[in-house]
């Protein structure tokens, strides 16, 4: 029943992509007057899209389908101002024909105000976003959602929402931002319902997905998130704070064999400035993983010491290029290396990872081409995502690219998904 | 009130007078010129405000259409300055937050908001000479190319222009041989640029279509860019302009993640 719904609303939202394209050439259509319309009665912004994407993987993956995304979005936004503040929403339809089901994603309905000339109040699901990595992420512990990233959806995708209420103080001395949710948020991992992945063991897929135990209790199992930040002369200087979980299951219960959620802290800094023509910026973070003090609890990830350096500039007229260094440290190594149980897989002390980014912009910045590369040498695996989008009207876009794992052993982070290899093409008609 | 209205007529019959004499008071110097016109094109009031409808014509005749809000705050006359641009068209860029803090004689700091990922990035882009959002006005067309980069000379006095010669001072940094400026004698407004390439070809015209006075301060409602080589046309046109708005420091990573009023409506 499901799966017949899914693929009717495939099909419907897919047409209705193609059918609006007869109107859509224009700039004149209905759904853009109602948006104008809205505006000028209610003073309700509306604004939106549908789009349909698709991706298949290239080679054969012994746990998986063919296809890595299958879907059709239509997506709405709404927001209304008011005396005391703005009322804000953006929900996603999904007809999702890999995972065979019609959802919902409601990915903001928050309300913001200023109670004080000094202070911002966000409260209700938002996306979260702070730190200075290109795709790199220390000192930002908000929800990604690893999986659409991994399969082509549009960038927006990777920052999953989360509920909190963010409160963000203002001053000359510095501003601070806190942001506290309720209930533990955690990101969307590869768990092999849809790409294939190393359990501990071996690469599984959907027959044998990862279980986790939820973080559940509400203000039980909660997070915050701090910073503090200040600009001197230019140079973008924060500190960081974080006291809640890992985003993802860095633990398991040796009795239920479910991954767990370890509760983690951690602090941090990030300075970012212009240098030699470009922008330079460091971060480092300490994850205090503290459900194993000494890391000796093979159960739990150990504590780590995070850092990154990266430098962007312009390379040509319209052409930027982006270099990056990461690295995880992990803490304790002799006695993670000593609770090991024989026959598993050891992990490094030190995992590097280089990333490249270059972008150009090509017919009056509507074709914009573009690749990102993570490579790293310790664990000898990478990853490539090339992208071509093309703006073929102010309403009409399409975008193709590609998800390149490759690697020497299946239990690095990208090797593990070298079956998952896909391309991917989609068009968008925005309202 | 009968006194203050006496009082502006005053101002006003000095002003009429001020202007009508001052072709026979003798030509400014060239420095001051091209000064003059630079407060007059890009430092009105304080502050101000504009709505700005972009129509990018490319040479195939297809037409795209950028609208914005533009905020501007000066740092000082004639020197820094901060701008605010928020989108409102097309769909894909609405929300989006672009600001400069410009510098003098230095690189101009440039920051992109991207509402959809609450993501505040700073541009790395150094070159002033690309394309403003994909249209045929260039950054340095928008915010203002700085007066020191270039030798000015003044090649023509006309009835209503000072025609000005301009020789970049570090030509590898430029796309353009040199360009020639025509300014009106009585505003001191920049109606026109003509652009020659490496070659000696004229391949590059920006011209003023229409000024209005916004409260004292003569303003471009609407502007031409025209590509000879490739073809194609950006038209744009100034909106709800407004100056001395008295602007509060709308220029930091607060307002980028959460637009002022100013920029809103």
């Amino acid at each position: 029943m499901i799966a017949f719904m899914c693929r009717i609303i495939f099909i419907v939202t897919a047409s209705l992509v193609f059918v609006v394209s007869g109107s859509g050439i224009d700039n004149n259509t209905s759904a853009s007057e109602l948006g104008d319309w809205l505006y000028d009665r209610y003073e309700t912004e509306f604004y939106g899209f549908v789009e349909s994407r698709q991706g298949w993987r290239l080679q054969d993956d012994p746990f998986e389908e063919n296809e890595t995304i299958s879907e059709a979005r239509f997506q709405l936004e709404l927001s209304k101002e008011f005396d005391w503040g703005i009322i804000r929403f953006k929900g996603d339809l999904v007809g999702d024909r890999v995972l065979d089901e019609v959802r919902g994603e409601l990915r903001v309905l928050n309300i913001a105000f200023s109670p004080l000339k000094i202070m911002d109040i966000k409260a209700g699901r938002q996306i979260q976003t702070w730190g200075t990595g290109d795709l790199l992420f220390i000192n930002d512990l908000f929800p990604k959602d690893w999986e659409s990233f991994f399969i082509g959806r549009d960038d927006e995708y990777l920052k999953a929402p989360s509920d909190s209420i963010r409160a963000s103080f203002f001053s000359d001395i510095m501003n601070v931002d806190l942001s506290y949710s309720p209930l533990f948020n955690g990101s969307n991992y590869i768990d092999g319902s849809r790409l294939s992945y190393w359990n501990g063991a071996q690469i599984a897929g959907h027959e044998n997905t990862f279980n986790d135990d939820e973080r559940n209790r509400f203000f039980r199992d909660h997070e915050i998130s701090m910073r503090l930040s200040k600009t001197v002369n230019g140079v973008e200087l924060a500190l960081y704070g974080y006291n809640g979980f890992w985003q993802t299951p860095e633990g398991m219960d040796p009795a239920t064999g479910k991954g767990i959620y370890p509760r983690l802290r951690t602090v941090g800094g990030s300075l970012r400035a212009p240098v030699m023509g470009g922008i330079g910026y460091s971060e480092a973070g300490y994850y205090d993983s503290h459900q194993d003090k000494n890391g000796d609890n093979l159960f739990v990830r150990n504590s780590e010491v995070r850092f990154l350096a990266g430098y962007e500039r312009e390379l040509a007229r319209n052409v930027t290029g982006g270099l990056q260094y990461y690295l995880e440290w992990m803490l304790d190594y002799s006695d993670y290396e000593s609770s090991l149980l024989p026959g598993t897989v050891q992990k490094d002390e030190h995992r590097h990872v280089l990333t490249l980014r270059l972008t150009r912009l090509m017919m009056n910045q509507n074709l914009k081409a573009s690749v990102f590369a993570y490579y790293s040498p310790s664990d000898q695996d990478a990853y490539f995502r090339p992208k071509l989008h093309y703006k073929v009207s102010d309403r009409w876009s399409i975008e193709t690219g590609g998800n390149i794992f490759t690697g020497k052993d299946d239990h690095t982070f990208f090797a593990q998904l070298e079956d998952n290899t896909n391309v991917y093409a989609g068009v968008r008609y925005i309202f | 009130m009968k006194k203050s209205f006496l009082l502006s007529g005053i101002l006003m019959l000095h002003a009429m007078i001020w202007a009508a004499t001052l072709p026979a008071e003798g030509i400014p110097g060239v420095e001051e010129i091209v000064d003059r016109a630079n407060k007059v094109a890009y430092y009105a009031g304080d502050d101000g405000k504009a709505r700005v409808s972009m129509t990018i014509t490319d040479a195939q005749g297809r037409v795209r259409i950028r609208e914005f809000v533009i905020l501007r705050k000066d740092v000082s006359n004639g020197g820094e300055q901060k701008f605010y641009v928020y989108f409102k068209k097309p769909g894909d860029v609405r929300k989006m937050v672009f600001m400069v803090h410009k510098r003098i004689g230095a690189n101009d700091d440039r920051w992109l908001y991207l509402p959809a990922l609450d993501l505040v990035k700073r541009i790395a882009a150094s070159d002033k000479r690309t394309s403003f959002v994909g249209s045929h006005f260039l950054y340095e067309d928008v915010s203002g190319r700085s007066i020191i980069e270039d030798d000015h000379t003044l090649v023509e006095t006309s009835d209503d222009y000072f025609i000005l010669n301009n020789l970049p001072k570090d030509p590898s940094t430029v796309e353009f041989k040199s360009y020639k400026i025509w300014i009106d004698r009585r505003t001191f407004m920049p109606m026109k640029a003509e652009y020659l390439d490496k070659d000696k070809q004229l391949y590059r015209i920006v011209e003023a279509l229409e000024v209005k006075d916004i409260q004292g301060h003569p303003t471009v409602v609407k502007s031409r860019v025209r590509d000879l080589i490739n073809g194609g046309e950006t038209v744009s046109v100034f909106s709800d302009v407004s100056y001395d708005i008295g602007l509060g420091d709308i220029f930091t990573e607060r307002y980028l993640r959460s637009a002022p009023k100013e920029a809103r409506r």
